[in-house]
């Protein structure tokens, strides 16, 4: 038994303390990108999964621009075999909608090289952060899915079965393979790359498919093919100016605290 | 022509929770906006049970999917059932809650639909469009609909309970073939505590890393009970093995925004703000008057917490026993 695993990886600001542009767009020009963060432990786990099933392979899966290509290279880096990038003028400006198209694509692509067994997602983006973009990919290949996965307990070339961390507890899933999870930071501690990551990471060449090479019109991807567009981008309202509790003791400081919040109806 | 709001109820565990309700008022001022009337629909494997309790809340029909495959959820048959009920409803918009079934359902349904889809929608405006937060909560998005059908889901404690007022509407029940399923659910394993959820709660009191300690942690539970409060905690209490993961607020754990968050040993780091900066009042309590978060705080409260949080949990107490009383 050997698992193919694909992990998908989305290139983000390294800060999101970004302010707005005369345009009314996020400012995000000229700030620096890295792996976004939730990514990190979707692309520890496809790295464990190799290493309890010897001989499993884990490829990363991004859609971006070129420059995308640096967050395959730091998903090598950790450990998994090798990455696709999903680029080309066409795939600019998509959403949740025309990216998960996107991705399904490349997927299927994969799979039709060597089949794919489990497709891993971080919880959600560090910039858009609608935490969709898995459970899309899955609807589009009609495979089966799951969200705040927190263990992949077992699993084999058929089926896994997954805990999912719910508002109230813990779900216990098993899933038909393939499948698309969606992962929460509980599921592992990522590692740092390892020196030999890092060299494997140096000579990584990553194949580059188009719209073209997916099979798909320019018009289903990028801000065409979106189903919603950010029209306007705009700073959260200014909280008004904050009360001071002054007292000459901690218990004047608590009951004038208390007194406040009754009067506020909060207790 | 696609014309109506459908509000899709997914009840927990076979009930329903507040966020319900917070559904349906969201559903009403969509409704409003777009001049379209409302409907509901409740999904599950006792939703016929739970229709009669929605059907008194504003909408002018409910449509009832109940079948023993939705009685626990999993994805893909909650959203065929979903994609079901908003073909029947023949609606333009289809709106859940922000939970994991909620956005879990609403991104299948997306792609079933062909529909554009916003989540977390903190605002719907006049016109339709909708307002949601992003880049951590740094900034507000104005979302537009490019496709005749669309998709949200609305963010917890933002929008107006529906309450229970008007004449019941019409209930509709709707047959539902479940098909083969590529998902199986094989058990549930609940909170031994019995702790309020973060992501409902109306008040919210939070511990960081001042607490020094988990032992330090004590007092804020004890204080949140008093209050009535979910138990959060930033950062690096939860990375210090203090307190579990679940209570985690900000970028990498749950965004929360109750009417009260009490914030202590918080510095306030930009990823703590962005899940819950957007609380109704918030309260600091830190020995660092210059920190971010008692800077920023509607009520700020400079001191040791040790010190001060067992004689507020006292003065809350008190004055509770003495409304008792009175």
């Amino acid at each position: 038994m050997a698992l193919h695993i694909v992990v998908c990886v989305k290139s983000t600001p390294s800060s999101v303390n970004v302010g707005v542009d005369a345009e009314g767009r996020p400012k995000i020009a000229g700030v620096a990108t890295a792996l976004n963060p939730f990514d990190e432990f979707a692309v520890e786990e496809a790295v464990r999964l190799k290493e309890r099933v010897p001989g499993s392979t884990a490829t990363a899966l991004t859609v971006g621009s070129e420059a995308a290509a640096d967050v395959l290279r730091e998903a090598v880096a950790r450990g998994v075999d090798g990455g696709v990038l999903v680029a080309g003028a066409e795939f600019e400006g998509g959403d949740s909608f025309a990216t998960s198209l996107a991705l399904s694509s490349a997927i299927k692509k994969l799979h039709g090289e060597k089949p794919v067994h489990l497709v891993i997602f971080g919880k959600n983006t560090s910039d858009i952060g609608a935490g969709v973009v898995g459970t899309q990919t899955a609807a589009w290949l009609d495979w089966a899915s799951a969200s705040a996965i927190k263990k992949i307990d077992e699993i084999n070339e058929q089926s896994a079965t997954v805990t999912r961390m719910m508002e109230d507890g813990v779900d216990t899933l098993k899933l038909a393979l393939p499948a698309c999870v969606a992962t929460v930071k509980e599921i592992n501690e990522p590692r740092l790359p390892s020196l030999k990551g890092k060299m494997a990471s140096k000579k990584a060449v990553f194949p580059k498919w188009t719209a073209a090479d997916l099979g798909l019109q320019a018009g289903q991807v990028g801000a065409v093919g979106a189903g919603a567009s950010v029209v306007k981008a705009s700073l959260p309202p200014a909280r008004p100016a904050g009360l001071k509790v002054e007292g000459a003791t901690a218990a004047e400081k608590a009951a004038k605290l208390v007194d406040i919040l009754v009067e506020r109806k909060l207790i | 022509m696609a014309n109506g709001i459908l509000a899709v109820v997914l009840p927990s565990r076979g009930t329903l929770s507040p966020s319900s309700y917070e559904l349906l008022g969201a559903g009403k001022a969509l409704a409003d906006a777009l001049k379209q009337p409302l409907f509901a629909a409740v999904i599950g494997g006792n939703a016929a049970a739970l229709a009669a309790d929605i059907a008194a809340r504003g909408a002018s029909k409910v449509l009832v999917v109940e079948n023993p495959s939705l009685s626990n959820f999993t994805e893909e048959a909650y959203a065929k059932a979903a994609a079901l009920a908003a073909e029947k409803a023949g609606a333009s918009r289809v709106i859940l809650p922000s939970t994991v079934a909620g956005r879990a359902v609403a991104a299948r349904l997306a792609v079933l639909l062909k529909a554009g889809l916003a989540t977390d929608v903190t605002e719907i405006l006049p016109d339709g469009k909708v307002r949601r937060g992003y880049y951590g909560g740094n900034l507000i998005a104005e979302v537009e609909f490019k496709t005749s059908i669309a998709v949200l889901t609305v963010a917890p404690m933002t929008f107006p309970r529906a309450e229970a007022a008007g004449a019941a509407a019409p209930i509709e029940a709707v047959s539902f073939e479940p098909g083969a399923s590529k998902s199986e659910f094989v058990s549930f394993k609940g909170e031994e505590s019995r702790e309020i959820d973060l992501g409902a709660a109306e008040k919210v009191v939070s511990g960081g890393f001042g607490l020094g300690s988990a032992e330090g942690f004590k007092p804020l539970f004890e204080l949140a009970h008093a209050l009535g409060a979910a138990v959060g905690a930033s950062r690096r209490a939860v990375d210090s093995g203090w307190i579990a993961y679940r209570h985690q607020v900000g970028l990498t754990g749950r965004a929360v925004r109750p009417k009260l968050y009490v914030a202590v040993g918080i510095s306030g780091q930009i990823q703590h703000l962005a899940g819950m900066s957007s609380s109704g009042t918030i309260v600091a309590i830190n020995t660092d008057k210059d920190c971010p978060l008692m800077q920023m705080a509607s009520i700020a409260v400079q001191g040791e917490y040790a010190e001060l949080l067992p004689l507020i949990t006292a003065e809350i107490k008190s004055r509770k026993g003495h409304a008792v009383a009175a």
